[in-house]
């Protein structure tokens, strides 16, 4: 749990880095998410698409994001969380998820974090951009 | 073939589901969680859950679980291998369990362009009710790319 004191601006949350991604993985995501599209799936289609490979669900990197947020605070505590998927994570990378406090603030009597997010891959290229609003006291 | 600006506004077919405990610790072995209280009823009640809990993002693929979810899409005039996602927002009103029934609402709320038509934006809103009480609201921008449109520079 995390204590107020520990949450101000500037606080980092603890890094999540997840293992490589790999055809299993999405295979997996795709199952567990229900999002079947096939261009995450099936080489055939995503070469049809113009595209060397599959790549990997930007839902992915948001739930990953959503680990980072809920390994912080209790998942009630969570009041919005949102993304902008930057660039395409593709297979064997390895994304590692970052959160900050931008501010704190007071809202409907409760204390509040303002968090930046970002999923960055090994080589540096950031994917996936955000913000949460999570409860702190 | 452009979505025509016609479209905002437009209610998107209704999702009924009811959230599955294997779906939930299916969802979370896909995506590394293993925290006791996301997969396991005990340490979920412990937790003061009545359930497992449904994780933040769950609720996005749940709205995809109809027999055609891509279907209006389709209608639209829009090919699938062209569709990228480009933003995505929850926001949180109630938690929701394994066991609820939740209705999944959507209505698509913005159709704009960029670069001439080369990026066509729909943006549609998903209210999720469990009935009737507010659990979240999803916002997402699905990006539609029409390479065939871009300009060289």
């Amino acid at each position: 749990m995390i204590e107020s004191a520990t949450a101000e601006v500037g606080t980092e949350l603890p890094t999540l880095v997840l293992p490589a991604i790999s055809r299993t993985t999405l295979a997996l995501f795709a199952g567990g998410s229900g999002d079947h599209n096939p261009i995450h799936l099936d080489l055939d289609v995503a070469r049809s698409a113009g595209l060397d490979d599959v790549f990997a669900q930007g839902m992915l990197s948001m739930a990953y994001l959503g680990r980072l947020l809920t390994n912080w605070v209790p998942q009630e505590r969570i009041r919005s969380f949102e993304v902008r998927f930057a660039a395409i994570t593709p297979l064997y990378a390895v994304p590692a998820c970052a959160g900050r406090i931008t501010a704190v603030d007071e809202v409907d009597g409760e204390r509040r974090a303002m968090l930046d997010l970002t999923v960055t891959l090994a080589d540096g290229t950031v994917t996936l951009t955000g913000s949460a609003v999570v409860a702190i006291d | 073939m452009a979505i025509p600006a016609s479209a905002i506004g437009t209610t998107l077919p209704p999702s009924h589901a009811v959230v599955e405990r294997g779906r939930l610790r299916f969802f979370a072995e896909s995506i590394g969680e293993t925290t006791p209280r996301t997969i396991d009823v005990d340490a979920a009640i412990e937790a003061g859950y009545p359930d497992l809990p449904v994780l933040p993002t769950f609720l996005f693929g749940l709205e995809l679980e109809q027999s055609d979810p891509f279907g209006w899409m389709n209608d639209l005039g829009v090919d699938l291998r062209f569709v990228l996602h480009g933003t995505q927002r929850f926001d949180y009103h109630r938690m929701a369990f394994a066991g609820d029934e939740l209705v999944l609402q959507p209505r698509i709320t913005d159709v704009y362009e960029k670069r001439g038509g080369a990026l066509e934006f729909l943006v549609v809103e998903t209210e999720v009710t469990r009935g009737g009480e507010a659990i979240a609201t999803l916002t997402k921008t699905i990006v539609v790319r029409h390479p065939e449109r871009e300009v060289a520079a």
